[in-house]
């Protein structure tokens, strides 16, 4: 402006050598300005936890807003900031809905998918028209003065106010925790009621702008299909863009950067579209994430899915607070202001009044019909949280003043409404909540067994439904993964992750996970993992080392047990106790192969530690040989029968080229201490081990095949290998082991879509879930070239870890 | 024959509380479906429906229809047969709970629905599952899911194995044994979840319209 055209004429005496160019810079200045402050104040609220803790953040943010905007009104004289609906539906919306429903409890949504439709259809639709019809009513009487509305533009008024919102609803369940059923009803009512306020607003809207008396039947019938229409093809929209998401992320392994990127692009897309095409944006976006999370999360890797979950909270948590100061912001504007105390009053008391209303008649209506009955207190608890937020002020904003003669009024009552709902109810949620008891969200960890057992009942009562001839829930969701994972699966996600992806076994991984890092923490906590060997801890293992074992199976692999950590975990002991109770070998050797895939994660971890760490004495490393032998013998078998001889070969090169440096470097051998009390009797069949895994080596690979593990346990069993008790169990061991000898020697031999861990991988503490998951069963991986060597799926995974990787 | 089935009375004792006789009237009509008109069912007629076959547990669950234990016989073993009576019986394990039950009952419902779950698991009806049949629980359970082999299966059949002995007995002295999950148990396993809402199937639903025959 002036100044800079000022320079200009300055300019030509001389050059100016430093300029204040404010207006180029005004636009995006005041925006990075705004968010800044709105940050720093949750920054501020969050000092002070007794504030916090009583008083919701939406509320303080309001708050914070209208102080702001009296800052600015008396600098300025003039309102000159708001919050626009472009810039809210836009920008400050989408990222709050896409971050809901890309973390969707899917199974929990779609499970009560009935009740929600019902809250967010006919429920909005009352209340919109409950609300409007009474306003009409009451200003039929007069009170409310003199007017400029009609019928119209009461219902118009309803329609808008009428809506649950969804970012309000999020910013104080969130600081209440209620139960999970009470929860997504209210929360998917929120989503999903879009449709329906989009709908009626522009149907309203329209007719307002038409003329009450150009309505003709034929206009409400077209209204009653644009419901059908708008949110079925909003609906349909979001699928398509959720399968282009998954299908795209199906094939970024080589753009691992980049990939966080096509999810928040695409979804971003898909509420553009469903905007453009006038049909529901919020139902698109809320589709487009609740169908692709599952497909997505498998696809793509383990850092770029931490960066798409920390990028969508913080862009949803930063609009969230920004639309928060915004409506504190946007309330100061004396232009906007028309006060009308009995609208305003009666606008509040009867959105309540009706609200509990309608909860109450179709939570009667549901509870014919839903098996988990809503009590009263969650009917009170919903009726409570049913607030209005942003939504309804930016559809207010967007009316047409001239259309609508009222506007103003609407605008102000929504603004109380909203306030009032916000902080008024946020405030008083919570004690409510307390005081009427309502159950809380258990946090349980994962239990194996619930999981194992929550399949078992999908199972039976699908069975129970099919028996008795009846299509119920469990008949449509079986069917839908059996769906799901004869066809989309295939199409949608990366063979890698087609397999590995089962419930019951990510649990299985996480608590071998939780062990293992509780392994690693206590011996962090006694300063290195020999803490095992010490004689305090032989006491507190319940294990008597200082008879012998009867079974000469048995006695090897008690070398294995000795490994234990007894104070560290409960399971050890109970695994303890139940190695004295199995009286015949097949127990035991199910026993021990227990003991491996839940020792398996302290072994790694030892591996790291006792590289250093641990004096090993003599016994300890041919215990190691032994291992090592076993391992190796079968990883050679794996492969020889795999890959061929030629490998198999060069396996040998190798293995003979260790086993000579294994002599020498004890301390590469991984598998720990193992206290020797008796250390004669441990030589001495140790010494006959080693003499006989030399000798049978280069014999067995064919009778040591690892076609199914099953039949190679049972074939050894059979043969009775004394050196082969820690090989039968081990495994995985093998592998993992041979992994750390291996990929020292050939780290060419990775390649793409293997199962293994690469040493790399194994390095890193702690382990991803991802990553540890390839550390058990590697039979996982139909994969069979290179499987025991190999990385799991995309070596880029491990290689990600380490600083200095340039593969990315 | 479209009329009100007439149930015999140790039935109504049974099902008290529970199905209407709407229901009752259904299942009588799937029950002649499934027995082709005879008076009994077999095993084999199981294999008529379609559906079930994709069930990975199917075996255990039809074994659990023939199962004295759950069809409230003294004795003990496998039945050959079952009549209308038994079928409902079976199917009222499944029933959900009732607004206006008691604590009492509420407690020994939810005993019945996990007494029938424990039989389904101790396929040797010895009163405790131990870790072979476990496994093959859970083997059955993950076999519907092609890429999982055995070894994993009977891996996490034992980390569960471990979890329960863990969860039922605590720390264990040195000498102790744990030779299986024993009822009790099973109860203590079951001891936070609330399996009364999650064992039920909706149509048997609703009513306490208590019937009279």
């Amino acid at each position: 402006g002036q100044r800079s055209s000022e320079s200009h004429k300055n300019s030509s005496q001389s050059f100016a050598i430093v300029s204040f160019k404010w207006d180029h810079v005004k636009e995006p200045y005041i925006i990075a300005l705004w968010i800044l402050v709105a940050s720093l104040a949750k920054i501020v609220f969050h000092l002070s936890h007794k504030v916090t803790r009583v008083v919701p953040e939406s509320a303080l943010l309001i708050v914070l807003g209208v102080f702001l905007g009296g800052i600015v009104l008396a600098a300025d004289h003039i309102a000159s900031f708001s919050l626009t609906p472009t810039v809210f539906f836009f920008y400050l919306l989408p990222p709050i809905v896409l971050d809901a429903g890309y973390f969707m409890p899917n199974r929990l949504f779609f499970g009560n998918l009935g009740s929600i439709l019902l809250y967010a259809v006919i429920g909005t639709i009352w209340n919109a028209a409950t609300t409007g019809l009474s306003l009409y009513g009451v200003y039929l009487t007069g009170i409310m003065g003199k007017l400029n509305s009609g019928l119209l533009d009461f219902l118009l008024f309803g329609s808008l106010i009428a809506a649950v919102d969804p970012v309000a609803v999020l910013a104080v369940f969130e600081e209440v925790h209620v139960n999970e059923v009470l929860f997504i009803i209210v929360f998917g009512e929120s989503l999903l009621n879009d449709a329906v306020t989009v709908v009626l607003y522009n149907v309203f809207d329209s007719f307002v702008g038409i003329g009450a008396e150009n309505v003709t039947g034929i206009e409400c019938v077209k209204g009653i299909v644009s419901f059908f229409v708008v949110s079925l093809g909003g609906t349909l929209v979001g699928i398509f863009f959720a399968f282009l998401l998954s299908l795209v992320s199906r094939f970024t392994k080589h753009v691992r950067i980049i990939e966080p990127g096509f999810v928040f692009v695409i979804s971003y897309l898909s509420y553009l579209t469903a905007e453009m095409l006038s049909l529901s944006a919020i139902l698109a976006i809320t589709f487009c994430g609740i169908c692709c999370q599952k497909y997505v999360k498998a696809n793509i890797s383990e850092q770029s899915s931490t960066t798409v979950r920390y990028t969508m909270k913080m862009l949803a948590s930063g609009a969230e607070t920004i639309i928060f100061m915004f409506l504190g912001i946007s309330a100061v504007d004396p232009k906007i202001w028309k006060w009308n105390t009995a609208f305003i009053l009666l606008t509040l008391v009867f959105i309540s009044v009706y609200r509990v209303i309608g909860v109450i008649i179709q939570t009667w209506i549901l509870n014919r019909y839903r098996t988990v009955q809503l009590e009263i207190i969650d009917q009170v608890v919903m009726s409570y949280g049913g607030l209005r937020g942003a939504v309804a002020f930016a559809l207010v904003a967007l009316l047409d003043g001239n259309k609508v003669k009222d506007r103003n009024l609407f605008v102000s009552t929504t603004i109380i409404v909203v306030f009032f709902t916000v902080i008024f109810q946020g405030l008083t949620i919570k004690p409510l909540v307390q005081w009427l008891k309502v159950k809380k969200t258990e946090h349980r960890d994962p239990k194996l067994n619930e999981k194992l057992h929550g399949r078992a009942f999908d199972h039976i009562l699908s069975a129970i439904e099919d028996i008795s001839g009846q299509i119920g829930h469990h008949y449509l969701r079986d069917k839908w993964s059996n769906f799901d994972r004869k066809f989309l699966r295939k199409i949608l996600m990366r063979r890698s992750a087609q397999k590995s992806r089962d419930q019951i076994l990510n649990v299985f991984h996480e608590l071998n996970l939780k062990d293992a890092i509780s392994y690693v923490a206590e011996g962090e906590r006694r300063g290195s993992l020999a803490f095992i060997r010490s004689p305090s801890t032989d006491n507190m293992v319940n294990v008597d080392f200082s008879t012998p074992l009867p079974s000469t199976m048995e006695s090897s692999v008690s070398y294995l047990l000795r490994e234990k950590a007894g104070p560290v975990c409960l399971d050890m002991q109970a695994l303890e106790q139940r190695r004295k109770s199995i009286r015949d070998t097949e127990d035991t050797l199910a026993h021990h192969t227990l003991q491996q895939y839940l020792y398996k994660p302290r072994q790694e971890h030892k591996h790291l530690y006792s590289r250093h760490e641990i004096m090993h004495s003599e016994d300890d490393k041919q215990d190691k040989e032994i291992f090592h032998r076993t391992m190796r013998k079968r990883l050679e078998s794996f492969k020889s029968t795999k890959l061929g001889i030629n490998h198999s070969k060069k396996l040998n090169k190798i293995h003979k080229r260790d086993r000579g440096q294994k002599r020498r470097n004890s301390s590469v051998i991984p598998n720990g201490n193992i206290p020797s009390e008796n250390p004669v009797q441990d030589f001495t069949l140790k010494e006959k081990d080693l003499e006989f895994s030399e000798s049978e080596e280069n014999n067995d690979y064919e009778t040591l095949h690892l076609g199914k593990g099953v039949d190679f346990l049972a074939n050894v069993t059979k043969q009775n290998f004394t050196d082969t008790p820690a090989g039968i169990d081990n495994p995985v061991f093998s592998a993992d082991d041979d992994q750390s000898v291996y990929m020292k020697f050939s780290p060419w031999l990775s390649s793409e879509d293997t199962v293994v861990p690469s040493q790399r991988a194994r390095v890193q503490i702690p382990y991803s879930p991802d990553n540890f998951r390839r550390l058990t069963p590697i039979r996982l991986s139909n994969k069979s070239t290179d499987s025991f060597l190999l990385a799991d799926g995309p070596e880029e995974r491990p290689r990600s870890f380490l600083p200095e990787s340039t593969h990315m | 024959t479209g009329g009100v089935p007439r149930v015999p009375a140790p039935v109504t004792s049974v099902l008290s509380l529970a199905v209407t006789s709407e229901q009752i009237e259904h299942l009588h009509r799937r029950f002649k479906q499934l027995s082709q008109d005879q008076l009994t069912i077999r095993k084999e007629n199981f294999d008529s429906i379609p559906d079930l076959e994709f069930n990975p547990i199917r075996g255990k669950i039809v074994h659990a229809f023939f199962d004295k234990r759950n069809l409230r016989q003294e004795s003990d073993g496998l039945a050959d047969e079952i009549n209308f009576e038994d079928f409902l019986t079976i199917m009222s394990y499944f029933r959900p709970i009732e607004m206006n039950m008691d604590e009492e009952q509420l407690d020994r419902f939810r005993k019945e629905k996990l007494k029938f779950l424990f039989h389904m698991y101790d396929s040797d009806h010895d009163g405790k599952i131990t870790l072979q049949e476990y496994r093959n629980v859970v083997e059955e359970l993950l076999s519907g899911n092609p890429h999982l082999e055995k070894e994993s299966a009977r891996s996490i059949a034992d980390g569960a194995m471990m979890e329960a002995a863990s969860i039922c007995v605590g720390q264990m002295g040195p000498d102790q044994v744990y030779e299986g999950i024993t009822f009790e148990d099973f109860l203590k396993m079951w001891q936070g979840i609330d399996i009364e809402t999650k064992m039920h199937v909706r149509f048997l639903n609703v009513d306490t319209i208590a019937h009279c025959y």
